[in-house]
């Protein structure tokens, strides 16, 4: 049975801890509203980009010389997956299920005799894949420095994956990350960058290019890697924003219960002790 | 008066601008031209440079460096990897623009490609005259 003060003690301490799960909430609830702010501007891009990329890649692509980005290599031995990931801790499942996610296609691969090479970005993942595929690591990007989520950061990465792609490192590449559905519900996705792939209809309307249309499809194909590589890692930062609101919210609820029950405790030992006094006072006026 | 079709300038990060206009300038890769509306349907990519938008307010300017633009008879699409207005335009953004144009340069194959890319960047800078 602790004692009184040792209850006390504990009280406070968790009552910190719930100031600051609450705090991290809060902050995780306004950093949320930017970023999802941030993944809606970004999406007229995204998909004017796919629109008329899915336009080209269909009158192009089934022809001779195509885009080795389009058209692939012509084998799919070596895979790279692009595992992304946030810097933090605290927000949750969401870097175990991407991690999760990978782990099984990566698992996959290797039963099927494949190569496997990882790219981790962001700290987390490569921490949870270490023990299991540190051999097949690649690279890692440290995303700890970025304060605002720039389309630069998505160059980067995708210059990065665009050189090894020409230097003949790896046939199929494909990005692992969580989409963000809502503040409770974020999805883990693998989506598959090279060669390209591209859902829904084409545009139908027939147009005039200039230059010709493979010039242009050349020249659109590498920024499409980096427009995906934006949109998904601002997917990601909104879902890990989501997941530590909810997370942080789960444990303020968690503390503030726990409280409530060493509150009880507290109270109970406190009128035990008051009780025990008053039975000693008075069997002992009794004895006189 | 001519028509008017809409203008919508995007960036990977957000809407630059979205407007009505009488005619857009735009500095296609194998030269500039202007769309207004009625448009052939086109699609075409961009040398750096500037491109303008003419509306019943006025022009409105914007550097890029990149990209490609949608035309369509009602619409003019430009989707720019960097777009600022020309008006922000200073000395030491075009500096950096220029080094970042002169180090993606070096990294092509293609020199003459390359030093396209470096001249048009040097042609836009005279433009703005900063």
């Amino acid at each position: 049975m602790p004692s009184l003060k040792d209850l006390k003690n504990r009280i406070a301490s968790v009552k910190n801890t719930r100031k600051i799960t609450k705090a991290m909430q809060m902050v995780a609830a306004a950093k949320l509203r930017r970023a999802q702010e941030a993944a809606e501007a970004a999406r007229p891009y995204a998909e004017r980009m796919n629109a008329v990329m899915a336009g080209l890649a269909s009158s192009v692509g089934g022809q001779e010389g195509a885009p080795r980005l389009l058209s692939g290599t012509g084998s799919d031995r070596v895979h790279l997956l692009v595992v992304m990931t946030s810097e933090r801790g605290l927000c949750g499942g969401f870097n175990s299920t991407i991690v999760r996610l990978a782990k099984a296609r990566a698992a996959e691969l290797l039963a099927q005799g494949k190569t496997v090479r990882i790219l981790t970005v962001g700290k987390k993942g490569r921490e949870q894949l270490k023990r299991d595929y540190s051999t097949h690591f690649v690279g890692h990007v440290d995303l700890s420095e970025v304060r605002k989520m720039g389309y630069s950061v998505a160059q980067g990465i995708a210059r990065d994956i665009l050189a090894r792609f020409d230097a003949g490192e790896f046939d199929v590449a494909t990005l692992f990350f969580n989409r963000f559905q809502s503040v409770i519900s974020q999805v883990p996705t693998a989506q598959q960058i090279i060669p390209a792939r591209f859902e829904g209809a084409a545009t139908t309307a027939l147009y005039d290019y200039e230059p010709g249309e493979e010039a242009i499809l050349a020249d659109l194909l590498p920024r499409g890697v980096a427009t995906q590589v934006f949109s998904a890692l601002l997917e990601n930062g909104a879902s890990e924003q989501g997941a530590r609101m909810s997370a942080m919210d789960n444990a303020t609820r968690n503390a503030g219960d726990m409280i409530n029950k060493l509150t009880i405790q507290y109270n109970r030992s406190r009128q035990a002790a008051i009780t025990k006094e008053l039975i000693e006072i008075i069997s002992g006026a009794e004895a006189l | 008066m001519a028509g008017t079709l809409q203008f919508d300038l995007v960036s990977p990060e957000r809407r630059l601008a979205a407007l009505t206009a009488t005619e857009v300038q735009i500095p296609g890769a194998e030269g500039d031209l202007t769309a207004m509306e009625g448009h052939v349907p086109t699609i075409t990519t961009l040398r750096p440079g500037i491109v303008r938008a003419v509306s019943a307010q006025g022009v409105t300017a914007y550097l890029v460096t990149g990209g490609f633009a949608e035309i369509n008879p009602q619409s003019v699409t430009v989707l720019a990897e960097r777009a600022v207005p020309v008006a922000e335009a200073n000395a030491a953004l075009m500096d950096d623009l220029l080094a970042e144009a002169r180090s993606q340069a070096a990294a092509l194959a293609d020199r003459d490609a390359g030093e396209k890319l470096v001249n048009d960047m040097l042609a836009a800078r005279a433009a703005l005259a900063v």
